[in-house]
């Protein structure tokens, strides 16, 4: 269509369209860069060797190797692989609990389930400073009552706190892929000679997978994310010997109260800036394919 | 032709739910080999509970099902050598066309007998190899006529398509018996009668037992041998589909068969029989008294148009449908409605007689069981419109666990509102919970008593109301036939039951 | 005879329904977990919130915590604060958060997935190190939290709760029905009319969530607040975590009390707000 055969009216339309998809973009990435100076200006000072942000001493990669070396580089280190560590078992297990939970609880009576339901309900709405105290509490409570003043605090208490800030999240996302599964399909599996759990594992995991691994995912970011449920649950042990456990936010936490953030950290920052903006990407990619394989199906 | 064996029967089985819902009542059947049986009925009416207890989801709750002589009514599903096509095909969606099909055979494990270590020969369970699998599922496939259809994603596939994986998936097992729940129902039209005749084909080209669960009354007439039509959890008949649609042997058979006009008459003689305000003459058939309430079906095309006056009865056209071969008209015979197929065409007004060739008028006798209104209405008040005239009754009972506000909405268990007005039940009253009295201005109604037979230690009346409603009535009082009485029930005999969903009465 | 043989019957059908494995099993591990690490621990905080130990270390019974909270002043003051400075971030984040969840959501502004994940992405990384990093640059910029207490927390409560306001109001805006929208254009609505009488009440219940994803947590946190204020500003978590670290046990308890009430009042009234949205939905 050439642009004569547009009328007035066409032209002041797309004229309108034009200019609201311009304001629109320009509101999203003035918000998105409001958004991202703090870590931007991390990600810049993390190539010179000041110890504050704001005085430029010369570009360097010196932090990236002080991250190998320096002794606040390897507090860094060993904090990192306990948060690492951390994360990936209270996300295992708390994905395999909330997983049979969400299978049970579908398949279980009314009333029992909604009992279920909501107990599961509690942590999710509960104030994270109150579970954590409350957890805290019992152990306090476990270890004077019944262990005779021994210390619980360590690596199982805050392995548990974790799993109860993840564990009702695997359930709430497994439970809609539950709800949208055809329930023929345990049976046809059933039919076609499996037993009642190779029917759960050949019919019903597949299907309700996808839920399966994004709760996994939400378990990794929250435990990630915690400080307050691993600053009151945790206790020595792990990779830190006697010390109480450090993992990444109780270390920083104890660095920023006293002054900036350790130099050190902010080469470590840009590193996980860049593994996140990876994972960022790969998931985009993923959603794209399968929304395309969809479309392709209703095509076809 | 040889008589074939019995394959599955089912002894006594019935089925109720922990609510106490009886959903299959005292089911027997035989299932000869390689026949293709379906049971037909309305939804609820326990069809598919029947297969899902054959398949082995569902226990019953007493009976037996004997597949070839023995018990596997405990048996769990997967040691059934039975297999079901399942309504929405239950395809699973993670695996491709080949998995899909291959799913069972690669759980089976045959005995292979092979030698071990000591040189002894021995019995092995093992599972089948894969060349035995690919070839199953490649002749599976191709008798569904899906060949070179491995790779597909099953996402991709049409419902026919994925229809036909489903039956593959079934059949490539070898099951003594398939099962097929309403599984052409979420097929188009078109692709609804191609499949029937090929199910058709395949019954016969395979000549396993085919064991077919319809609501579809035309399905089940095309490709069965038999046909059991089922209503509340009760067998109906069973029988061919010409037995069935020749000879319904009620009115509810004949009513879900075909487009039938059912009439209630009364006998007359022998072989005459009162309905529709004539008196038709009738095959002379054993085991129907004078003056016995009876039910009469007529199939549209035994109806006979002629001109005014020359028939049994006479009647003006209302409607006309062109249907390709014939028209339809509907003819209205005082209050009745008469359907008629007939080759020539009339106008609408015009008036006709009618006639029935005898052999074509189809006595039924009646269930004097109860008193079964159905077209009966809830008013305002919340009460139950029979004929013309309101009888109190409860209307909390068609929804568990509700109750009245005091607005007179019905409340159901979970909050929300029912306003009632012209909602269609059916009503039942069991005979012996109607009163007759002889003080006319008592009651909800007034009736003839047309007849009244002695039955044993009471006897047993017709009561025709004003606004024709029959009433059966049980009673151990003497009262004379014509006499006028007042009839009344109380609130809590009428029982209700809705006609449709309650959902289209929920208000805000 | 035949009595017996469907008694036989009749045990065995119960036998095997007891010892069968039933899918329902599956929610025992999971419920005893909730049991023993939710539901035990919030009764023990209960207990302690309306206890006291005696001269003999026994615990009694007694209101001492909830005198002592109630007649104190900065206490309530501090929660007082706490509430006002919740609903002010939660107002801040849903007027930023709104318009980018309709734009993100909007086909004709954005096409690209990555846009959303770039908003979701500061999620992944510690809370406390972007509140450290945004105290930095903060101070780098002369807004030093020692002297401006309220906006640095402010603008540090913003940022970190932003993702967790985005992310619910994008899943229902892309829920939202086009053809409402559509119809209400048709009808004559000017673009303001067609967001305050459909787009909003369509989005009520992504709006109601991102609020109970801020209220709550930002009443409850001290880091952010004890970060970037330097200390000056205490909000209710600050002062529970106090109570507890300086063995206030019975203190804390009643104060985490408190929180949980708080909770039930913010669920009951979502709760209201989802059935009127339901109501209000089919009045359209």
């Amino acid at each position: 269509m050439s642009k004569s055969t547009l009328t007035l009216n066409e032209r002041r339309l797309k004229r309108r369209n034009i200019a609201y998809k311009t304001m629109g973009q320009c509101f999203i990435w003035l918000v998105l860069i409001l958004m991202y100076i703090p870590i931007m200006v991390l990600i810049v000072y993390s190539f010179t060797k000041a110890t504050n942000i704001g005085t430029w001493t010369g570009f360097s990669f010196g932090l990236y190797s002080d991250l190998f070396t320096s002794k606040t580089g390897h507090e860094i280190m060993v904090a990192l692989g306990n948060t690492v560590l951390i994360a990936v078992i209270s996300a295992v297990l708390s994905t395999l609990l909330g997983t049979c939970g969400a299978i049970g609880a579908f398949y279980s009576k009314r009333k029992a389930k909604e009992v279920i339901e909501t107990t599961t309900q509690i942590p999710v709405v509960n104030a994270e400073i109150v579970m954590a105290l409350s957890l805290t509490v019992m152990f306090v409570f476990i270890q004077s009552y019944m262990l005779g003043g021994s210390n619980v605090f360590g690596f199982w208490t805050l392995l548990f706190g974790h799993m109860v800030l993840e564990v009702p999240f695997v359930y709430l996302s497994v439970k809609p892929k539950l709800e949208q599964m055809d329930p023929a399909l345990y049976e046809a599996a059933l039919d076609l000679g499996c037993t009642q759990g190779q029917a759960l594992r050949k019919a019903t995991l597949p299907e309700i997978f996808p839920g399966i691994l994004s709760g996994f995912m939400l378990s990794i970011t929250l435990s990630l994310d915690d400080f307050i449920v691993t600053a009151f649950t945790r206790g020595a042990g792990l990779l830190s010997g006697d010390k109480n456990i450090s993992t990444l936010s109780t270390l920083v936490q104890e660095k920023i109260k006293k002054g900036p953030i350790p130099p050190e950290m902010r080469a470590l920052t840009t590193l996980i800036f860049v593994v996140v903006l990876l994972i960022a990407i790969g998931i985009t990619i993923y959603r794209n394919r399968t929304v395309k394989k969809v479309r392709k199906g209703r095509e076809g | 032709m040889e008589e074939k064996q019995t394959i599955i029967a089912l002894k006594h089985v019935t089925k109720s739910f922990e609510d106490g819902v009886t959903v299959v009542d005292d089911f027997n059947l035989d299932v000869k080999e390689g026949e293709f049986i379906t049971i037909l009925g309305p939804s609820g009416c326990g069809k598919t509970t029947t297969l899902r207890m054959i398949a082995g989801f569902e226990l019953p709750s007493s009976g037996e099902i004997l597949l070839n002589g023995q018990d596997i009514s405990l048996l769990p599903p997967n040691k059934r050598p039975v297999n079901t096509v399942f309504q929405h095909y239950a395809l699973f969606p993670h695996l491709d066309v080949y998995d899909n099909v291959a799913f069972g055979l690669r759980l089976k494990k045959v005995p292979v007998e092979t030698v071990n270590r000591k040189g002894e020969k021995v019995i092995k369970m093992k599972r089948l190899p894969a060349k035995v699998i690919d070839e199953k599922v490649a002749r599976a496939l191709h008798v569904v006529d899906l060949d070179e259809m491995e790779d597909r994603d099953v996402s991709t596939l049409s419902g026919g398509q994925q229809q036909r994986v489903a039956i593959a998936r079934a059949i490539v097992n070898e099951p003594k018996v398939l099962l097929l729940d309403e599984p052409l129902s979420a097929l188009d039209h078109k692709m609804r009668k191609d499949m029937q005749v090929e199910l058709k084909e395949m019954h016969k080209r395979l000549g396993i037992t085919f064991f077919y669960v319809t609501h579809d009354q035309e399905e089940a007439l095309t490709m069965s041998d038999r046909i059991i039509v089922m209503s509340r959890g009760v067998i109906q008949q069973i029988g061919t589909p010409e037995d069935i649609y020749n000879e319904p042997v009620n009115a509810f058979v004949a009513d879900f068969i075909g487009e039938s006009n059912i009439y209630n008459g009364t006998m007359m003689s022998g072989t005459t029989v009162r309905f529709i305000g004539g008196t038709w003459t009738c095959p002379k058939e054993e085991g129907f008294e004078v003056n016995e309430k009876v039910d009469i079906v007529i199939r549209p095309e035994d109806v006979l148009l002629g001109q005014e006056g020359k028939g049994v009865v006479d009647g003006v056209i209302v409607g006309k449908i062109f249907k390709g071969v014939h028209y339809e008209f509907t003819i209205n015979v005082g209050k009745n409605e008469v359907l008629c197929r007939d080759t020539h065409d009339h106008e609408v007004g015009a008036k006709v007689s009618i006639s029935v060739e005898p052999n074509n008028i189809q006595l039924m006798h009646k269930k004097l069981t109860i008193n079964e209104f159905t077209d009966a209405v809830i008013d305002k008040a919340n009460n139950v419109i029979i004929g013309e005239d309101a009888y109190e009754c409860d209307v909390t009972q068609l929804l568990t666990g509700s109750h009245l506000d005091e607005d007179g909405y019905l409340i159901s268990k979970d909050g929300k509102k029912y306003d009632l007005n012209g909602c269609p039940v059916i009503a039942e009253i069991a005979l012996d919970k109607v009163e007759i009295s002889d003080d006319l201005s008592s009651g909800n109604t007034q009736g003839e008593i047309i007849a009244a037979v002695w039955i044993g230690d009471h006897y047993q009346y017709i009561i025709r109301t004003e606004d024709e409603e029959d009433f059966i009535v049980n009673s151990p009082y003497s009262w004379m036939v014509h006499d006028t009485v007042a009839l009344s029930v109380a609130k809590e005999d009428i029982v209700l039951r809705l006609k449709k969903g309650i959902e289209d009465y929920e208000i805000d | 005879m035949k009595s017996t043989n469907h008694k036989s019957h009749k045990a065995k059908r119960t036998l095997k329904s007891i010892f069968a494995f039933k899918r329902k099993y599956l929610s025992i591990p999971y419920f005893v977990f909730l049991v023993l690490f939710v539901l035990i621990p919030i009764v023990i905080i209960l207990v302690y919130a309306f206890t006291k130990v005696d001269d003999h270390g026994n615990l009694t019974g007694s209101w001492d915590s909830l005198v002592t909270f109630f007649s104190s002043p900065a206490k309530i003051n501090v929660l007082v604060v706490s509430l006002f400075i919740g609903l002010l971030n939660t107002i801040l984040c849903l007027v930023i958060g709104y318009p980018i969840a309709y734009l993100l959501a909007d086909k004709k502004v954005n096409k690209n997935y990555v846009l959303v994940m770039l908003f979701i992405m500061p999620m992944w990384i510690n809370f406390v190190l972007r509140t450290g990093a945004t105290r930095d640059v903060l101070n780098m910029l002369g807004l030093k939290g020692g002297e401006h207490p309220y906006v640095a927390t402010m603008i540090g409560l913003v940022y970190n709760y932003l993702p967790f306001t985005i992310l619910p109001l994008y899943t229902t805006m892309i829920k939202l029905d086009k053809a409402q929208i559509e119809a209400c254009r048709d009808l004559g609505c000017n673009p303001f009319r067609t967001l305050i009488h459909n787009i909003l009440p369509q989005s009520v219940p992504g709006i109601v969530s991102a609020a109970e994803m801020v209220f709550m947590p930002t009443m409850s946190s001290y880091v952010i607040s004890s970060t970037l204020s330097e200390g000056k500003l205490t909000l209710f978590g600050n002062s529970i975590a106090f109570a507890f670290e300086n063995n206030l046990w019975n203190d804390g308890s009643f104060m985490a009390t408190i929180m949980l009430v708080i909770i039930l009042v913010t669920m009951l009234i979502t709760n209201r707000f989802h059935k009127g949205e339901n109501s209000r939905g089919r009045a359209f």
